[in-house]
């Protein structure tokens, strides 16, 4: 190889990728597929659960994709194949439901709730009153402080509204660092490399992760209620119809309630 | 259009190709002369980060780099810093990732030196740095400047890692590809397409100026 070809070689390496994504779209889905469901990052933990319980109850299967609500309202604007959206944020279900993309306004299916995280070897403990991560940022011990990024994550922006009501949104500002998404967020806030972190109850009660530190329930009032909606996408199967039925169901809501969501007949 | 996030972009592209200059000029000559036992799988280490992808590194850098590990308390120890969520951080996995754009091309341009120009010089009496400084740079020069645009184009580009072990930090490991993203996830598009298109035409002009490097040094040899 020379340098040239390298050059020419990476580029090479692209070009059959790029003529089967021509191809591929034309691939339509039947109506006996197993659905695919594209879930808000902070339902990883409870909605496996969820799902699990789902097949053994009712022998039908789903798939499940978790990842940032934007990134699958933008997805499913563009008509990717998914049959079920649960999204972190009702605002985008409420748009798609305008765009016509989803079959109606959907269903709330649970609140969600945030907690002040601290792993082992953190520089404070966590409390609901926030007093240790105030002095230990008045001692400058704190160097990282993890949230998700409140320009688009839910689940940042009420981060940043508790750290704000709290008055401690300015001097941590300068130590945060920002996952992409809640679940990236709390990787951040567990991996021992920052003090601590905002991120969802659902995620903290897995015990994945409850056995890397400590953690309080934030207050509910110290942010905008975390509504989360899901709707079915137009031309959704029967299966991803018995899900959806399913998650409102006193089986899936147990398992919600259980991953510390607020359900919606608890408001 | 986010300039601290371009401007970290070129700061982390610029030293990183500084840092493997000299690397890779070791690294290129003594894998382009010299014979020993193991060395196809020395070479496929260092051609590791063409096919891996980003987040394997990505995943070994917070593994070996957190807070919580040998290496990341050594760090901190020495420079009262940590290594994740930082500019060095960032660099470090750079330099990794960036180790075959910057060795294959020097390799194949020392490679293209025949032993008789060698030989001929150490006959002369040159010692080993002037004959690297008068006869081997500038018979190599075409593959070494390949392989430095090379390596500050694709750091320009580097996504993966970065989104793994950034936080995105502004002005610290907030580069220009994770600040496209954020503006994507954003929904601000305005923004997102300057950035990008910015990050284009630099990429198309690197590209393009190697390519015209290497036609050129073609018909020169043909002459």
């Amino acid at each position: 190889m020379s340098y040239q070809s390298i050059v020419q070689w990476s580029l090479h390496v692209w070009l059959l990728p790029a003529a089967l994504l021509v191809v591929l779209p034309a691939q339509a889905q039947s109506t006996t597929d197993v659905p695919t469901v594209a879930a808000a990052s902070d339902l990883q933990f409870a909605l496996e659960d969820i799902a699990a319980r789902f097949r053994a109850d009712t022998k039908l299967d789903v798939k499940l994709v978790f990842g940032s609500s934007g990134n699958f309202y933008r997805q499913i604007e563009q008509g990717a194949p998914f049959q079920l959206f649960m999204s972190a944020d009702e605002g985008f279900i409420f748009k798609l439901a305008d765009l016509g993309r989803v079959e109606d306004r959907g269903a709330l299916y649970a609140v969600g709730r945030i907690v002040l995280f601290a792993p082992h070897q953190s520089s404070f403990k966590p409390d609901a009153q926030f007093k240790g991560l105030k002095s230990a940022l008045t001692n400058d011990r704190i160097k990282r402080f993890a949230i998700a990024n409140p320009e688009h994550a839910p689940y940042g922006r009420a981060a940043e509204q508790t750290l704000r009501k709290l008055g401690l949104w300015s001097s941590l500002q300068p130590k945060l660092v920002l996952g992409e998404n809640v679940s990236q967020a709390a990787q951040f806030a567990t991996s021992g490399s920052a003090d601590g972190g905002i991120f969802a109850f659902s995620l903290a009660l897995s015990p994945a992760v409850s056995k890397l530190g400590s953690y309080v329930l934030i207050p509910a009032e110290t942010h905008d209620p975390l509504r989360q909606r899901m709707a079915l996408v137009k031309g959704a199967n029967i299966s991803a119809r018995t899900f959806y039925n399913y998650l409102q169901q006193s089986g899936g809501r147990e398992i919600f309630k259980r991953y510390g969501f607020v359900l919606p007949s608890e408001i | 259009m986010d300039w601290s996030a371009l401007s970290l972009s070129l700061k982390l592209a610029a030293w990183t190709m500084v840092i493997l200059f000299p690397i890779g000029i070791w690294l290129g000559r003594v894998l382009a002369w010299q014979d020993f036992r193991g060395k196809p799988l020395v070479e496929a280490m260092f051609a590791l980060p063409l096919v891996l992808p980003p987040t394997v590194l990505g995943y070994y850098l917070l593994v070996a780099l957190g807070g919580a590990t040998p290496l990341g308390r050594f760090y901190h120890d020495l420079t009262g810093q940590q290594l994740v969520f930082s500019f060095e951080g960032l660099l470090i996995a750079s330099i990794l990732f960036n180790l075959p754009f910057a060795i294959q091309p020097m390799q194949r341009g020392f490679e293209a030196i025949p032993i008789e120009v060698r030989d001929a010089a150490a006959c002369c009496g040159l010692s080993g740095w002037r004959t690297l400084w008068r006869i081997e740079l500038p018979l190599a020069w075409p593959g070494i400047l390949t392989a430095l645009v090379l390596t500050f184009a694709h750091t320009l580009g580097e996504f993966g890692v970065v989104l793994m072990v950034g936080g995105s930090i502004p002005g610290e490991t907030k580069t220009i590809a994770i600040a496209i993203y954020d503006r994507v996830q954003a929904f601000d598009t305005a923004a997102a397409g300057a950035m990008s298109a910015t990050l284009l035409i630099i990429s198309l002009m690197a590209i393009s100026f190697t390519f015209l490097i290497s036609s050129r040094f073609k018909s020169r040899r043909h002459d």
